[in-house]
């Protein structure tokens, strides 16, 4: 880490509120969390960040009592718990809000906040006081809803506050908030956050987890930052500007250089395969514009959780957007629908290839074939000495390393794993391909192959949208990247700026121009 | 479009008005029908029915399938006649059968808890198993006599008025369906239960205890099915291993019509007692037409079925999409 930022502090004069010290969660092969320690105090907004993966949903588990942690103490003023359950967490006042909102659509507001602890005599519910219990917990949020009628009437941002004012009314110590803001607009998201200050300032503990640095830098007071499983440090968030933030989460240095977001597009360039024209869907990736060329490749870059997989699934239509369009070689694809992109020749390679890609227990000519017989039909099945022919064609051509094309796609390495995927999207000969992440987890060698199979088709005249953590990987691949933050496109390099340095000081919003909202 | 009800009250509305359409449909048709004394006997000919139900509709409140009914209203049915057979009393046997029965919905609600297996699997297991034991002890139908039950049947009957007599029976079931409906909705179990069924995964981050919840459902699915095993074998008096198979599809659709979703979360006990009451106005229906095959009762019950779950489906969609636009946060703020 560079001497520029400043040194993490460690606070001394008051016991904390929350104290975790030294916890380590085991999942298999991979150690989620690491002896970390984490520290908050009553009256202040801590904020944990990290990249995913980093362990932020792991750490807020073991609080809410999901995880037992392996080892390591959680202490709370003073006295050690061992929360089990979510019901033992609760009931020493740890009370988490969870990004998918954790309560009972079809059940009364009143019953969601007061459930598990009703208010009876003689074993009955006392309607009346629930309700009148509900109405104050949402009362001292500043919220007035009809407590009577079913949670799922409600819109999301007034289920959130009900998920709060449950909190409130098991009178909680530490309020731990994942990812609050992810499907809340910004009026939403600017009551949830006066909300939250007026609790701070009443004593309230609140460890607030979010990936929009932005929020982070207006709500938070202290930064914990976790990286692999391990805790970076703890900053004050005057103490810590932007750029070290995304040093501290990366683990990457940032050079600051001149910047110079502005994107000159060539004339007379070849045919616009992919146009891409204010793209957007609420709450999950602001109206992003985008156009790739025939034989060139456009890199998306950014943290993990910015967008890119976003913009990737809007674009193919996995998700359906709400604004803006898509055109393919000139022919616009309606929203959300799969099949049409398809046909107009997009491809995708998912970031998470066993789960959304591959079917592993089919051998690799069968995964091979899969997207092309989709494209054909059920009733016009190609016949097996032709799809022989064009498994091991493919085989060959991308030296996919497997005994033979019958074996079952579970038993080859990562990087083959993902030249089958490609293999099956070049057999319905695409003229966009989109890869999300296709190097993850595969070895150097088999990422050089895949990193000059990309060269090859871009040759070939595909237009290739690449979606890679790897920044070097972008550097060497792509002609023009796209740089999001926050869920939205904050930056663009091309050609001779695109350097490791510059996505970073973009990410980081050093001297960033255009697209910031800032 | 401001409905008189919210949507969710909407099925068991729907119910009451089918019900009331039937029972009008009834009374136009024949003279008879809708007169006090056949619908006091509707009570009672389908009370072991709706007991039954009750138990059933808080497990599938509770998000789960109890496929057993049937065939533990015969065990119970079967076993009680042969302990009276031997000599016991009624009254001892009938105690011996609800803890049979509760037990036998305890281990279910174990099995379908510790195990995570598919209510489904375990209650279908149930229901083979229950049947076979019913063969094991008596090959046939045995009768019952006994003076107690004779005392029983004779005496302890409401007066109606008008030479009608509620058997008590009917007075159980109405029992059954009062402390059902305070149970699901005045007590912290009964809440528990909807939101289990409403969603799992929150209710146990909640703090709700998600297992023992299911395995009280399952517990109380049981005993309410021994309880209907007894009220259909002292009405019958006689206990025959081959009675009540299919019960358990009837006591779901009952269930289903009287507006308890299938998937869990939103339903009552009155709409169950609605939905077993329209089933025996169909059949009555049909039993009057006389020279209508009784495969329409079958027909009827089917299409009911299939337009109710129709109608959840529907409300279940507008519900989703009121949610989605459902208006944005214009509160005031909190006042610091």
């Amino acid at each position: 880490m560079s001497p520029s930022i400043s040194s993490p502090i460690e606070r001394v004069e008051s016991t904390p509120t929350l104290s975790v010290r030294g916890v380590v969660v085991d999942f298999p092969g991979v150690r989620a969390l690491d002896r970390v320690d984490f520290d908050a105090h009553t009256g202040e907004i801590h904020a944990l960040m990290g990249e995913n993966g980093a362990g932020k949903s792991t750490l807020i588990n073991v609080l809410s009592g999901l995880y037992p942690p392996r080892e390591g103490t959680i202490h709370l003023d003073g006295r050690e718990i061992r929360p089990r359950t979510p019901r033992e967490a609760q009931a020493v006042g740890l009370s988490t809000v969870h990004q998918e909102i954790d309560l009972v659509p079809a059940m009364s507001v009143a019953d969601n906040i007061c459930l598990g602890r009703h208010p009876t005599r003689t074993g009955l519910i006392r309607q009346g006081a629930t309700r009148r219990r509900a109405e104050a917990a949402l009362a001292s949020l500043g919220m007035y809803v009809d407590v009577s009628g079913s949670l799922g009437d409600h819109p999301i941002a007034v289920q959130q506050m009900v998920a709060i004012a449950r909190a409130m009314d098991i009178d909680a110590r530490v309020l731990i908030l994942d990812e609050p803001t992810s499907s809340l607009d910004a009026t939403e998201t600017d009551h949830l956050f006066r909300v939250l200050q007026h609790l701070r300032d009443q004593g309230l503990c609140i460890v607030f987890v979010s990936h929009f640095l932005d929020q982070v830098y207006r709500l938070a007071d202290r930064i914990t930052v976790l990286r692999n499983g391990m805790k970076v440090g703890v900053w004050e968030v005057a103490a810590l500007p932007k750029p070290a933030l995304i040093e501290a989460m990366t683990g990457r240095t940032i050079e600051r250089e001149p910047q110079n977001t502005a994107s000159g597009s060539t004339d007379a360039a070849p045919e616009a395969l992919l146009e891409v024209d204010g793209l957007g869907r609420r709450a999950v990736l602001a109206p992003t514009s985008l156009t790739v060329r025939a034989g060139e490749s456009l890199g998306l870059a950014g943290l993990r959780g910015s967008g890119r997989t976003e913009l990737a699934r809007l674009i193919f239509g996995a998700d359906a957007a709400d604004e803006g369009q898509v055109r393919v070689g000139g022919a616009r694809i309606p929203a959300g629908s799969v099949r049409d992109a398809i046909a107009r020749g997009l491809a995708f390679t998912p970031e998470d290839r066993k789960a959304e890609g591959l079917v592993l227990d089919l051998s690799v000519r069968e995964n091979i074939l899969l997207a092309m017989q989709a494209r054909r039909g059920a009733l016009r099945p190609l016949r097996p000495p032709q799809q022989m022919q064009l498994a091991d064609h493919y085989i060959r051509s991308l030296n996919i390393r497997t005994p033979d094309a019958e074996t079952p796609v579970r038993n080859l390495s990562g990087g083959n794993q993902q030249k089958v995927l490609l293999a099956r999207w070049l057999a319905v000969q695409p003229r966009v391909l989109i890869l999300d992440e296709p190097t993850r987890g595969i070895d150097v060698g088999a990422r050089a192959e895949i990193e000059s199979l990309i060269a090859r088709l871009r040759a070939e005249g595909l237009a290739i949208v690449l979606i890679s953590s790897e920044l070097d990987e972008i550097v060497r691949t792509c002609g023009r990247v796209l740089i999001l933050r926050d869920r939205r496109t904050v930056g663009e390099l091309e050609g001779t700026r695109i350097t490791e340095s510059a996505i970073l000081a973009v990410i980081a919003g050093a001297g960033t121009v255009a697209g910031s909202h800032e | 479009m401001r409905l008189p009800v919210s949507p969710r009250q909407i099925p068991i509305a729907v119910a009451g008005l089918i019900l009331a359409g039937l029972i009008g449909l009834g009374a136009v048709r024949f003279e008879h029908f809708a007169s006090f004394p056949n619908l006091a006997n509707l009570l009672g000919d389908y009370a072991y029915v709706g007991i039954a139900s009750v138990g059933a509709t808080f497990v599938i409140l509770s998000g789960g399938i109890d496929l057993s009914v049937g065939s533990l209203v015969a065990f119970t049915s079967v076993l009680t006649a042969d302990l009276i057979r031997h000599g016991w009393h009624p009254l001892a046997a009938s105690a011996l059968c609800l803890v049979l029965g509760a037990a036998f919905g305890r281990v279910t609600g174990w099995l379908v808890r510790f195990f995570a297996l598919p209510a489904f699997i375990v209650t279908l297991a149930g229901m083979f198993g229950l049947r076979a034991a019913c063969f094991l002890i008596a090959g046939e139908s045995v009768s019952i006599e006994h003076p107690f039950l004779r005392w029983v049947s004779s005496s302890l009957e409401l007066d109606a008025g008008a030479g009608v007599a509620i058997p008590l029976r009917s007075l159980l079931l109405l029992a059954v369906v009062v402390v059902g409906f305070i149970l699901a909705r005045s007590t912290r179990f009964g809440r528990n239960v909807y939101a289990v069924g409403g969603n799992e995964r929150a209710a146990q981050m909640m703090g709700v205890p998600v297992g023992a919840t299911t395995i009280w459902v399952y517990t109380l699915a049981g005993f309410c099915s021994a309880l209907a095993g007894l009220v259909f074998t002292f009405y019958k008096q006689a206990g025959d291993p081959t009675s009540a198979v299919g019960l358990e599809l009837s006591v779901v659709a009952s269930v289903v019509i009287g507006g308890t979703l299938l998937s869990g979360g939103v339903g009552s006990i009155p709409g169950t007692l609605l939905g077993v009451l329209i089933l025996g106005v169909i059949r009555l229906l049909i039993d009057f037409e006389g020279n209508l095959n009784s495969a329409w009762t079958s027909i009827a019950i089917g299409s009911l079925l299939l337009g109710f779950i129709g109608l959840q489906k529907l409300i279940g969609e507008i519900g989703l999409r009121s949610t989605q636009t459902g208006g944005s946060l214009d509160r005031a703020p909190p006042t610091p």
